[in-house]
């Protein structure tokens, strides 16, 4: 299978620039060559089977008869030796410390802009900056309880972070049911190979929540709060919280009275003490945010201030997760820690940087543009691969709203072998893993690898044709 | 539990049971139709209409179809998206309810549920509908029979499971009574030619009662016979007064009050038909008129719903949010899909 695979000089996950493997891959690749290419194409399409009974799929949107589809999954794992993997953690650590100490500093005195790290501005400019709350205090100062970094890998192996998702981060379920997938398939395959567990993320985050409840007396009554099934994650939401064992709600299973949550159930009313939440902060209370969200829960807010109920992730914490302020996160982490960032950002600039937006506007073809706010990979111009005429779009709109884009070089992700119509062929990845910040920080060993299946495509997300891997990490 | 929950899971019960006795009615109907092939189109129409009336569709299939042969029906009944109680229809509410609840059910029931929606929208669900009815039938009722299987055997006694094992037992319940009353729609024939024994073996056939009625009666199935297992039986599990003194006991174990007194008007009514139906006989019902009483089970059956709903899914009005209109569900949906997942 993998006699004629070649790396074209990209940086390969699992063979090295002479062609030879990787010695923390050397076990997979002799075991995934034993298997006969029938055998292993049955295997390969027996995972698809069981996502689809699973209904382990997200719904295709704007689509009548409510299509849902599988997220297409590659059988080859991604492998991370310990050593590489403990550097990450570090990093990973590093950082979420950081952006909690920030998210508290912009909430409260503003320490970093008085002392000119950050020019003012971009942060009250931000789309996700919520005014209204300064001065509040959270439960136990966490901001962002759950992050998703996303991270790649450049042309030497460097690991680089691309971006931060600190308010509704996605994902984790498909990490959790790829390795069930993984090993449903090829049983034999784990043994002795030394790969850690990832069972223990529910459990985890389930002690956060605990870890963030504003009352002392008996155990928390967590619940998961959800858009409702028709929302693209829906699976996850009944994933994570089934396997918490807690209640998925809706807003509509929510009331408010006397700045108390509580949820509807046949017993009657039952306070809430912590939610974690997979909605915007725009729909959670039509009586201070959007008005016509009819997911949210008219004075949750009120309930949140009083110090009545925590939410995880908080309020506001889309400031952290800007492109904009993306580009200070290495500046944050030494203001705050006095430490040098361990895993380093891609080389940004800053389109309302007047230097920066010059360079930017010269050399569109050769850059990757990102809106502020958009995820999924919306909202993003990929110059070497643009026409004309969206790079002349994309300069417009730069032109008119600066502070809203920042711009990158492309880096030539580094690829893995994928599994491609019965041949190995080296497609790009990004990895996210999943932090978890509660009393102490936890990070599930490995991750969700993102594959990007087109052909010479360096766009991963599922909403433009990626899909993903196991991922393992090694002992 | 959620008052969405128990909601969610008591349809979802409901909405299984109805395609499992809907598959059963079709198959049974299809195949006694077999029997008297040379049928022309005047006495088809006076086989099918019946059986639409009784289900209480007949609005909506009359806008729909201008015949009521065969094909028509059988169309209407069973893979017809714009009939809301179709098989079909029937088995995607259950499957959305299923969604909704996830986090409640065993992984081997919701993939049970999940596979047959996935095998009735498939092509080869299609293809073995026009190929080989019967199977298709049976593979529905199968599948039904197995959820019920691996619900009871994977689902804890607990509130949830009362809810389920209520909706089941009230569909089933009500459908019992529906498929008596296509009797009553009949056209009237003397019984020289066997067409009345006919049609009473037929409504056990559906039933899946055959079996049971032989068991306990010798000769041939007349009025009488039927009605007094079908209605009153307290063994056989698809007649009534057996549904009805299950959802009594459901009712009771979700509320906690005694049996024989009641917490809501669900348990007044469920109590007092299960009095009735212990203490009733068959020749009362047929000298008063079975048809009558029948439609009268059903608005029990009725106010069951509503009274379970008033307490227990809308107990307290401490929400004044005005509920989501009709109209703009399709805003709401598109609200849960707009939602970013990072």
């Amino acid at each position: 299978m993998f006699d004629a695979y070649e790396a074209n000089g990209f940086f390969d996950e699992m063979f090295d620039e002479s062609g030879a493997v990787r010695p923390h891959y050397r076990t997979l690749l002799n075991r995934f060559s034993s298997y006969p290419a029938e055998d292993f194409e049955a295997r390969r399409a027996s995972c698809d089977q069981h996502f689809l009974r699973q209904g382990v799929t997200f719904n295709v949107y704007h689509d009548d008869r409510g299509t849902e589809r599988i997220f297409p999954f590659d059988p080859v794992p991604r492998v991370i030796p310990s050593d590489e993997w403990e550097h990450l953690e570090a990093g990973l650590t590093q950082r979420i410390i950081a952006l909690n100490l920030f998210l508290h500093d912009i909430y409260h005195e503003q320490h970093i802009l008085r002392d000119g790290i950050i020019p003012r501005f971009y942060i009250e400019e931000a789309k996700h900056y919520r005014p209204e709350f300064r001065g509040m205090n959270v439960p136990k100062d966490i901001y962002i309880h759950i992050c998703g970094s996303d991270l790649i890998r450049g042309a030497d192996g460097t690991y680089f972070v691309l971006e931060d998702n600190g308010r509704c981060p996605s994902g984790a379920s498909y990490l959790l049911e790829n390795r069930n997938a993984l090993k449903r398939a090829f049983p034999g395959l784990f043994e002795s190979l030394g790969v850690r567990p990832v069972d223990s993320y529910p459990r985890e985050l389930l002690n956060m929540l605990h870890y963030v409840s504003p009352h002392r007396e008996g155990e928390p009554v967590c619940v998961l709060l959800t858009p409702g099934c028709y929302n693209s994650a829906y699976f996850e939401h009944c994933y994570l919280a089934r396997e918490m064992g807690i209640e998925i709600v809706e807003g509509r299973d929510l009331v408010v009275m006397d700045d108390f949550v509580y949820m509807r159930t046949t017993k009657g009313l039952v306070r809430v003490d912590v939610i974690y939440r997979r909605i915007d902060d725009d729909f959670l209370d039509p009586t201070v945010f959007r008005k016509d969200s009819v997911l949210g829960v008219p004075g949750i807010m009120r309930a949140y201030q009083a110090g009545n109920v925590a939410l995880a992730n908080a309020v506001g914490t889309g400031v952290a997760d800007d492109k904009v302020i993306y580009y200070f996160v290495p500046k944050i982490i030494e203001y705050y820690l006095g430490q040098d960032p361990i895993l380093p950002n891609v080389p940004t600039y800053l389109a309302s940087e007047d230097s920066d937006r010059k360079y930017i506007l010269e050399h569109l073809p050769e850059l990757v543009v990102k809106a502020a706010n958009e995820s999924g990979g919306y909202g993003m111009l990929m110059g070497p691969s643009a026409t004309q005429e969206e790079i002349a779009k994309f300069k417009d709109k730069i032109i008119e709203d600066p502070r809203n884009f920042i711009a990158q070089p492309v880096v030539a992700l580094s690829r893995s072998p994928t599994y491609c119509d019965g041949l190995m062929e080296g497609r790009h990845i990004d990895l996210r893993p999943y932090i978890i910040y509660g009393d102490d920080v936890k990070i599930v060993p490995g991750g969700l690898t993102r594959v990007a299946l087109r052909k010479g495509s360096l766009v991963v997300n599922s909403s433009q044709g990626g899909g993903s891997k196991d991922t393992w990490v090694l002992k | 539990m959620l008052s969405r929950v128990a909601n969610s899971l008591y349809w979802m019960v409901r909405y299984i049971e109805r395609a499992d006795n809907l598959s059963r009615l079709i198959e049974v109907n299809g195949q006694l139709l077999l029997d008297h092939e040379r049928l022309d189109s005047e006495r088809l129409r006076a086989f099918w209409k019946p059986i639409i009336l009784a289900t209480g569709d007949d609005e909506l299939f009359s806008e729909l179809y201008s015949d009521a042969s065969s094909g028509e029906v059988i169309r209407f009944l069973t893979d017809d998206r714009k009939n809301p109680n179709s098989i079909v229809s029937s088995i995607a509410h259950a499957r959305e309810n299923a969604r909704m609840v996830r986090d409640q059910l065993s992984e081997e029931l919701w993939e049970e549920l999940n596979s047959l929606y996935l095998f009735i929208n498939s092509r080869d669900g299609e293809i073995l509908l026009s190929a080989d009815p019967t199977r298709y039938y049976e593979t529905i009722r199968r599948a039904t029979f197995t959820f019920h299987g691996i619900a009871a055997a994977s689902i804890a006694r607990s509130e949830a499971w009362e809810f389920m094992d209520l909706g089941r037992h009230l569909e089933r319940a009500d459908k019992t009574t529906r498929f008596l009353d296509i009797t009553s729609f009949l056209p009237e024939v003397e019984d020289g030619n066997g067409a009345a024994t006919f049609h009473w073996t037929a409504i056990l056939r559906s039933c899946g009662a055959l079996g049971a009625f032989r068991a306990e009666h010798r000769g041939q199935p007349a009025a009488k016979g039927v009605v007094e297992l079908l209605m009153f039986s307290n063994r056989f599990p698809r007649s009534v007064r057996y549904c009805v003194d299950r959802i009594d006991r459901n009712l009771h174990s979700i509320s906690g009050t005694a049996r024989g007194t009641y917490a809501n008007e669900a348990e007044r009514v469920s109590g007092r038909m299960l009095a009735e139906l212990s203490y009733g006989s068959a020749s009362d019902v047929l000298d008063s008129g079975l048809h009558e009483y029948l439609d009268e089970a059903q608005s029990r059956f009725n106010q069951i719903g509503e009274g379970l709903f008033s307490a227990y899914v809308f107990p307290d009005i401490t929400d004044k949010r005005p509920p989501i209109p009709a109209a703009s569900v399709s805003a709401a949906v598109a609200w849960q899909m707009s939602q970013q997942q990072q």
